[in-house]
C-alpha cells in the first residue's frame, strides 16, 4: 500500500515496521511529529512518551534497550547537545536490542537558535549514521538502523533535516516485524554495561575495531551507491542534497551515500578515479569533504557551496552557472520579487497569557534574560522586552550571572513551564544555594505551546492529551527548592502581574513570580469579545503596546492630534480583556451580546 | 496527466498546509510521483506560510525553482505578491481578494498595497490571473475555514483529474463533521470561471 508521508511520519512508520517497542523524546521543531505519530498510530503496540528532556529520553531508551526492548529517541538538533552525555556511553555499551537516536537538524534556521551540523557528533561518538533523501528512504533506513544496531551492537544515529522531516513524499508501507528477543532478566553484565574506567578501556578498543568493521561493511551496503552518467562531473552527496543534485545536475555521475559515518574509502576512491572533477555537495559543514580529502581524494566542496543555510536547487543552480559547471539556465525568465512589502512576523496570539508579562516588562524597562518558547516573541516589537535567548533553561543561569555581575539595576528572567522542567530546576537550586538576587518569572500556560502543546511533568495529561497524568505543582516544587519569595498571579490581570513583579523585585534574594494562564491555542475558549468606543477613544494608541493582532487602527481620527483611533477586529478578539485594562480612558469594554 | 508544479501561499491559521496536503495526495491518487514541502514553525502565530507541491513521473527536489511554477494559489493577495518570482508568463494565479493585514499595517506603521498595485504586480508576472473573494464564498457556505477549498476547486479545473479523486483526497484530510461544507466549497470553486 502506498501513502503520502512526511519524513517524520515515515521515520515513525519505519520504527514501527522495525518492531520498535519504546519511543521517547522531547518536543522540538522539526522533530516533534515523530513521537506524536508513534503515539497516535502505533500507541497500542509501542510505549511512547514525552520525557522531561532529551537526556532523560536517551537514558530511558538505553535502559529499555538494555532490557531487550527495541528503542528510539527523537530530538531536534540542539536537543542533541543535552542528549550527548548519555549517547556517548550508549555507543560504548551497545545493548540487548536495537537503539536508534533520531536528530532532526534545521539548516536554514527555520525554528532554531543555531544551525549546528549534528554530523560532527557521528565522529565524536563514533556512532554509525544514516541520512535519508526522502520519506521512502526515511522509512527504509530506519529499519536498516535497527538492523545495524543489533548486528554491530551499537547505538545508531539517524539524521534528518527540516526538508526531510516536513516534506511529504510517496512511501510503500510494509508489515511490522516483531522483536524476537525476549529477556527474562535484566543483564548482570558489568564489563558490558558499567562504564567504569577499567571496563571502558576495553570498550574503547572494541569501538575502534567495530567502526573499522562497519566501514568495511559500508563498501558493499546497497544504500551507498554510484549512479554512473556523464563522467566529466562526479558529485558525492547524501540526504536531501541528493534530491537537489538530481534536479540541478541531471547528467552528472553521482555517489549517493546513505551511511555517512563511517565512510567507504574504496568506493569513494574508485568513484573519484572514474570522473574528471569531483564535487562534494553537502549543507552546512564540510564533514564529508574533509574526510574525503583526508583519503587523498581531490575534490571541491565548501569552496563553491557555502556552509551557511540550505543549498536549495535555485542556489545550487546559481552556483553551478557562476562556476561554469553548467552553461544553460533551464529556469525561464521570472518576475523580480517585490521587496517593499511589509513583513508578516509572528506575534503573540490574541488571548495569549504571556502578553501581560511583556507589557509590564516593557513599561518598566527591566533587564530580562530570556528562554525558549513562544514567549521569545516578547523580544519582538512592540515589547522588545526579552533581551537574551540562547538555550533551554539558560535564562535562570544567566540571571544568576547577572546577579553576580551586580550592575545597579533590577533584573528578571522569563521561562515557561515545560522549559523549567526541562532544565530550569538545577539553575534555580544554584540561585538559592549561592544566594542570588533576581526574579524568575515562571510563565505557566499548562503546556509546551510552541511545539504543538505537548505534555510535561507539570501537566495533568500525557502524550496526545488523551490520558491523565499526575501533575507536579510548580509552586510547592519551587518552595521545596528553598525559594522563600514566591508569588502566584493571574496572567490575565495586568495590575496583579505588575504588583507581583514589584514585590519580587523588592526582595533581597532569589524570587519566583508564577504567572498562571492557559495557552489560548489549547483552550480556544472565547467567552466574550471587546470593542472600542470611538467616542471615548483619544487615539493615544496605548493599547497597541499590548502587541495584540486583534487591535488595529480605525478610520476615525482624533482631530486634535491627527492620530488614528483604535478598533478591535471581532473575528480575531479572544476576549482576554488585557487591552481594556491598559486603556487609560476606559474606551474598551465588553461587547454586548 | 502530465506533471505540474504548484505553490500555495497564505497566512498562518488559514489552512495552507492542509490544502497543500490535499493537493499532494491528489497527485499520488492520479498515479503520479508527488512531493510537497512547507514551512511550519510558528505558522499558527500569523506569519507567512508557503507550500510547494510537485507532480511528475519522477519528482526530484520537493522545492520548485524560480520561474517554474505552473499554478500559484494564494489565500491572501499580499502573500501572492511575495511569490511572483516563482511564476513565468504562462503560469496561472488563483488569488483570494480578502486581505489579512500584517501587524505593521494594522497598527498604521506600513501601507497595504492598493488593489491596483496588487493587480499590476500579479498581471505583470503572469498572463492568467483569476481573483475573487473566496472568503465571502466560504461564508456563504457557512464555514470560513473552507476558503482554501473553494480556491482548490478552481485550481482543480486546470487539471484533467476527475472531481471524484479530488473529493476523495478532501475526505481524507478534513474533519468528518466539516466534510459536507468542504465538498460544497470545492464544487463552488469549480464553478468559478
Amino acid at each position: 500500500m502506498k501513502a503520502l508521508l512526511s519524513g517524520n511520519e515515515a521515520i515513525a512508520r519505519g520504527a514501527y515496521e522495525a518492531g520498535v517497542q519504546v519511543v521517547t523524546g522531547y518536543p522540538g521543531t522539526p522533530s516533534s511529529e515523530i513521537v506524536e505519530t508513534c503515539a497516535k498510530l502505533y500507541g497500542d503496540e509501542v510505549y511512547v512518551e514525552w520525557s522531561t528532556n532529551e537526556k532523560v529520553a536517551m537514558d530511558a531508551a538505553a535502559g529499555a534497550a538494555y532490557s531487550g526492548k527495541r528503542a528510539m529517541v527523537t530530538t531536534k538538533q540542539v536537543g542533541m547537545n543535552v542528549l550527548m552525555d548519555s549517547l556517548m556511553y550508549s555507543v560504548y555499551t551497545g545493548a540487548e536490542a536495537g537503539l536508534v537516536v533520531v536528530t532532526a537538524d534545521d539548516p536554514g534556521l527555520f525554528s532554531s537558535q543555531n544551525e549546528q551540523d549534528n554530523r560532527w557528533y557521528s565522529r565524536l561518538a563514533k556512532i554509525p549514521t544514516l541520512e535519508p533523501a526522502d520519506s521512502q528512504e526515511a522509512k527504509d533506513f530506519m529499519k536498516l538502523a535497527f538492523e545495524l544496531s543489533e548486528k554491530f551492537d551499537t547505538s545508531v544515529l539517524f539524521r534528518s533535516v527540516m526538508r526531510i522531516s516536513h516534506c511529504k513524499t510517496v512511501v510503500e508501507l510494509e508489515d511490522r516485524q516483531e522483536n524476537p528477543r525476549n529477556l527474562e532478566k535484566f543483564p548482570r553484565n558489568l564489563p558490558k554495561y558499567n562504564c567504569t574506567a577499567m571496563y571502558a578501556k576495553e570498550m574503547h578498543l572494541m569501538i575502534e575495531e567495530k567502526i573499522k568493521r562497519i566501514s568495511e561493511y559500508a563498501e558493499t551496503l546497497p544504500i551507498n551507491r554510484v549512479e554512473w552518467n556523464d563522467k566529466k562531473l562526479g558529485i558525492i552527496t547524501s540526504g536531501v542534497c541528493y534530491a537537489y543534485v538530481k534536479e540541478v545536475f541531471p547528467n552528472a555521475s553521482v555517489l549517493k551515500l546513505g551511511l555517512t559515518y563511517p565512510l567507504p574509502p574504496r568506493m569513494i576512491r574508485d568513484f573519484a578515479a572514474g570522473v574528471e572533477k569531483v564535487l562534494v555537495v553537502e549543507e552546512l559543514d564540510p564533514i564529508l569533504e574533509e574526510q574525503i580529502k583526508a583519503m587523498g581524494v581531490d575534490c571541491v566542496g565548501k569552496e563553491y557551496f557555502p556552509p551557511c543555510f540550505e543549498l536549495l536547487p535555485d542556489r545550487l543552480m546559481d552556483i553551478a552557472l557562476e562556476k561554469g559547471l553548467l552553461t544553460e539556465d533551464p529556469r525561464r525568465q521570472s518576475t523580480q520579487p517585490v521587496d517593499t512589502l511589509p513583513p508578516r512576523s509572528p506575534v503573540l496570539c490574541a488571548g495569549c497569557p504571556h502578553r501581560s508579562t511583556y507589557y509590564n516588562l516593557a513599561k518598566m524597562d527591566i533587564a530580562c534574560a530570556g528562554d525558549i518558547g513562544c514567549y521569545n516573541l516578547g523580544a519582538q516589537p512592540p515589547f522588545r522586552a526579552q533581551h537574551t535567548m540562547g538555550a533551554m533553561g539558560a535564562s535562570i543561569g544567566q540571571l544568576h550571572g547577572m546577579s553576580i555581575a551586580g550592575l545597579p539595576e533590577v533584573r528578571v528572567c522569563t521561562i515557561g513551564d515545560s522549559t523549567f522542567f526541562h532544565s530550569g530546576l538545577a539553575p534555580l537550586a544554584n540561585m538559592v544555594h549561592n544566594e542570588s538576587r533576581g526574579c524568575v518569572i515562571l510563565m505557566d500556560n499548562y503546556t509546551t505551546a510552541m511545539t504543538g502543546h505537548q505534555d510535561h511533568p507539570g501537566t495533568d495529561y500525557k502524550v496526545l492529551r488523551t490520558n491523565k497524568a499526575r501533575k507536579i505543582e510548580i509552586e510547592p516544587l519551587v518552595r521545596a527548592l528553598g525559594v522563600k519569595m514566591v508569588k502566584t498571579v493571574n496572567a490575565f490581570d495586568v495590575k496583579e502581574v505588575e504588583e507581583g513583579l514589584k514585590e519580587c523585585l523588592a526582595y533581597d534574594g532569589p524570587s519566583v513570580l508564577i504567572t498562571l494562564g492557559a495557552c489560548f491555542q489549547l483552550s480556544k475558549k472565547i467567552e466574550c469579545t471587546y470593542e472600542v468606543d470611538p467616542a471615548k477613544c483619544i487615539a493615544c494608541q496605548q493599547c497597541f503596546k499590548a502587541g495584540c493582532p486583534a487591535i488595529m487602527v480605525s478610520d476615525e481620527v482624533n482631530p486634535k492630534t491627527g492620530k488614528k483611533k483604535s478598533r478591535i477586529d471581532p473575528t480575531l478578539c479572544a476576549g482576554c480583556s488585557i487591552c481594556s485594562q491598559i486603556c487609560p480612558v476606559k474606551a474598551i469594554s465588553k461587547k454586548e451580546a | 496527466m502530465k506533471g505540474m508544479n504548484f505553490m500555495i501561499v497564505g497566512v498562518g491559521g488559514q489552512g495552507t498546509i492542509l490544502v497543500s496536503d490535499i493537493l499532494a495526495e491528489v497527485g499520488m491518487l492520479a498515479g503520479l510521483d508527488s512531493k510537497k514541502s512547507d514551512i511550519m514553525g510558528l505558522a499558527v502565530r500569523g506569519g507567512s506560510v508557503s507550500s510547494h507541491v510537485r507532480w511528475a513521473e519522477k519528482v526530484g527536489s520537493p522545492m520548485n525553482m524560480l520561474g517554474t511554477v505552473d499554478v500559484l494559489m494564494a489565500s491572501e493577495p499580499m502573500e501572492a505578491m511575495r511569490a511572483v518570482e516563482y511564476l513565468r508568463k504562462d503560469s496561472t494565479v488563483i488569488c483570494n481578494t480578502y486581505r489579512v493585514q500584517p501587524m505593521l499595517v494594522s497598527t498604521g506603521q506600513a501601507e497595504y498595497p492598493s488593489e491596483a498595485e496588487v493587480a499590476r504586480c500579479l498581471g505583470d508576472a503572469s498572463s492568467r490571473v483569476i481573483t475573487y473573494d473566496a472568503t465571502a464564498k466560504s461564508l456563504e457556505i457557512g464555514n470560513v475555514k473552507t476558503m482554501n477549498i473553494v480556491l482548490l476547486g478552481t485550481l482543480s479545473t486546470l487539471t484533467d483529474i476527475a472531481p471524484e479523486i479530488w473529493e476523495q483526497a478532501i475526505t481524507k484530510y478534513v474533519p468528518a463533521k466539516a466534510l459536507e461544507k468542504n465538498i460544497a466549497a470545492f464544487r463552488a470553486g469549480r464553478e468559478v470561471k
